[in-house]
């Protein structure tokens, strides 16, 4: 029986952790996560949990204890956010290559520079080609719920992944808001106990993980990986799904709202998805037909899915929280884009740079750009790509 | 998943290699002859040999066999030469030759 | 007021619970059935620099994550704060300011660049050193929000703050009533003001 509550992100996710109770933990704090290890922290020392806490001296330390922990087969489980997670860059390749089915609560927050704390996705999109799984949370249940499924979606042998929970940092992490939970026992059952086949800490089933491989093997081993993360779409929505008839609520790859018969789609990640909900229906109420398809799953990349679902509309704005310095778009526009040229889906597209460092996007700015896209495929207005929404510039003013 | 490691080699089809290239055996370097990198080699001398045992623990690749606290000749199957015994022993009972 | 969708702008310094208020005011209309939002902004503020903090309360469920640009209520926790936050920006002519101060809302009016909606003013310094012994503005400034916006009935509020307050003050039961008394004395105080 689902429990209303109230609770920032950040809560959200350490009540599934207690409900979850992994076997390690080791964390470093950062802003906007350090709630987290601090909540679980409090867990243990109340009690509620017996997960094993390791406070570390650094976020590359943090991310290395939990690949080792993982490795002598212990669910384990860290979190970070921005610097933090740059700082595990070396560690992030190691788990997925490895094939460590650990989780990583991460609260998206920019990269420098110039310094700020404040939310964009600019650490998971650096991120994005280390190997590990990608999903991404509209609010503080996506979040909860997400990470709830995290552990059996890494889990499954036909994975064997590591899988990246991400959150709005401060826009959701910090912000309270209604969420429903769970019973403890109903989560544990979901997730399950965990017995990995081959580990570390074994008698008798001696292992060596994370050998050196000379070219001969290299090359085939991380084609091997790759079919991993193919297989994990698969995983992905089956957990979703199982999710779905269990507790009534969640997305597989993404979520299409009113894009059925939309002329405008918004394409978004986040917490700016739900923002942008507001202003589809704003904009349907007088008669604009807008529709938002928000994507949650980054990592494996649902290219022929995405191409599919647009398929239908008269254009389309990719927004990117996150900029890829290359001149030429944001990284998920250039996905998207490649996905719809590969698709043989040929709609105007359109790059848009959004909410950099915290820049706050509203109701107003997105229906802006879905004024925008009308213009684009009704007047023939010429597209200009890579946009930077609400950029001052001299020419604005 | 657990396979027969000896059985794959570097013409392995990918699909034969196993999850993260796991090795699922213990003590495998014992397997790899690396003496046959050696380009220089160490000659023990019996007679010079007082069992001190300096040697032994500095090798990096446990090639100097011990037992009931007595050295044996090297494992010429690991030992690559590096000479490291050499510098170690205070007696000159072990000599680097070509 | 009190109809079903309310937004709140907090403007308060840095330690002075501006953000534990607008948590608080989440966290008791989540109690009434209310879908809640409660949520600061965050920068490199420290103690004492201008922060703000907000509320959306709505009989649906919340979606937006932006800040509030056109709130319905606007809650000064700090006066000092006129001289320096353009704390009426975006306000309806229809919402209202309430000001911690000892001044009245006559004497208010004039700093707030010609904003032509209601004016309230609470004297949270007095009321809470009165209640508490030291000046914590927040739970006077939380009842007048409650007070002003109607977002909850007065006694739905009081209870829930007691139980609140119950849980949060386990440790220092000493302070329970003092905020209790705190809330009531602002509820009384601005009773005048009140429609």
């Amino acid at each position: 029986m689902s429990r209303k509550d109230r609770m920032s992100g950040n809560e959200a996710v350490a009540y599934a952790i207690r409900q979850v109770n992994p076997d390690v933990m080791p964390a470093f704090p950062i802003t906007p996560s350090t709630e987290i290890p601090q909540m679980v922290s409090t867990y243990i020392a109340n009690g509620e949990m017996d997960t094993e806490f390791i406070p570390v001296e650094s976020e590359h330390s943090s991310m290395s204890a939990t690949v080792g922990a993982e490795a002598a087969g212990a669910r384990s489980m860290t979190a970070t956010s921005s610097c933090g997670l740059a700082f595990m860059w070396e560690e992030l390749l190691v788990a997925a290559s490895n094939r460590l089915p650990l989780v990583l609560a991460l609260v998206n927050r920019t990269l420098s520079g110039p310094i700020n704390i404040n939310c964009d996705h600019s650490d998971s999109m650096g991120a994005r080609d280390t190997g590990w799984i990608q999903i991404y949370a509209e609010n503080n249940q996506e979040a909860y719920d997400n990470f709830i499924q995290a552990f059996p979606i890494a889990e499954d042998p036909r994975v064997h992944l590591p899988v990246m929970v991400c959150q709005d940092g401060f826009i959701t992490s910090h912000a309270v808001e209604n969420i429903l939970l769970e019973e403890d026992a109903d989560v544990r059952e979901f997730v399950g106990e965990y017995h990995p086949e081959e580990f570390l800490l074994n008698p008798g089933k001696p292992v060596a993980v994370g050998p050196y491989a000379v070219s001969d093997y290299s090359m085939e081993a991380k084609f091997n990986q790759e079919q991993a993360m193919i297989r994990s779409k698969e995983v992905i929505l089956e957990i979703a799904e199982k999710f779905r008839s269990r507790f009534n609520r969640g997305f597989g790859l993404f979520e299409e709202y009113r894009t059925e018969d939309a002329d405008y789609i918004l394409l978004i990640m986040g917490s700016a998805a739900g923002t942008s909900k507001q202003a589809a229906d704003e904009l349907r109420e007088a008669g604009i037909k807008a529709g938002v398809l928000k994507l949650r799953v980054f990592r494996p990349f649902p290219a022929e899915e995405i191409a599919n679902a647009l398929k239908g509309c008269k254009a389309v704005a990719i927004m990117d929280r996150c900029e890829s310095y290359n001149g030429h778009g944001g990284p998920l526009a250039s996905e998207v884009m490649a996905a719809l040229y590969t698709s043989k889906v040929y709609i105007p597209a359109i790059s848009y740079i959004y909410g950099l460092a915290g820049r706050d996007f509203t109701v107003e700015t997105a229906k802006d750009i879905y004024k925008e896209l009308s213009d684009v495929a009704d007047k023939g207005k010429q597209i200009k790509q890579h946009t930077y929404v609400g950029l001052r510039t001299r020419e604005e003013r | 998943m657990r396979t027969d490691v000896s059985k794959i080699n570097g013409q392995s089809p990918c699909e034969d290699l196993t999850e993260g290239l796991m090795i699922f055996a213990g003590g495998t370097s014992k397997a790899f002859k690396t003496g046959e990198w050696r380009t220089s080699t160490p000659v023990f001398d019996r007679e010079k040999c007082k069992q001190c045992l300096l040697c032994a623990p500095v090798c990096p690749d446990g090639c100097i066999p011990v037992s009931d606290g007595k050295r044996d000749d090297f494992d010429f199957d690991h030992c690559k030469g590096c000479g490291i015994c050499e510098k170690a022993c205070p007696f000159g009972a072990i000599t680097m030759t070509e | 007021m009190g109809n079903s969708n309310i937004e709140i702008r907090w403007h308060g310094r840095g330690g002075q619970g501006a953000k534990t208020a607008a948590l608080l005011l989440a966290d008791v209309c989540f109690k009434t059935g209310a879908y809640v939002q409660g949520f600061p902004e965050y920068g490199p503020e420290r103690m004492g620099a201008p922060i703000t903090a907000f509320n959306r309360i709505s009989d649906t469920q919340i979606r937006v994550h932006s800040n509030i640009y056109n709130p319905d209520l606007v809650v000064v926790v700090d006066e000092t704060l006129l001289n320096s936050v353009d704390v009426t920006a975006g306000l309806s002519e229809e919402g209202a300011i309430i000001v911690n101060t000892d001044k009245s809302p006559s004497d208010i009016k004039p700093l707030l660049k010609g904003y032509k909606g209601k004016v309230y003013t609470v004297d949270a310094r007095t009321i809470s050193v009165n209640a508490l012994g030291r000046y914590f503005p927040n739970s006077p400034m939380l009842a007048a929000a409650v007070a002003v916006s109607k977002v909850m009935e007065k006694d739905a509020f009081i209870k829930e703050m007691r139980a609140s307050y119950e849980h949060k003050f386990a440790k220092k039961p000493e302070v329970i009533d003092g905020n209790m008394t705190a809330l009531t004395q602002t509820f009384k105080a601005l009773e005048p003001q009140l429609d």
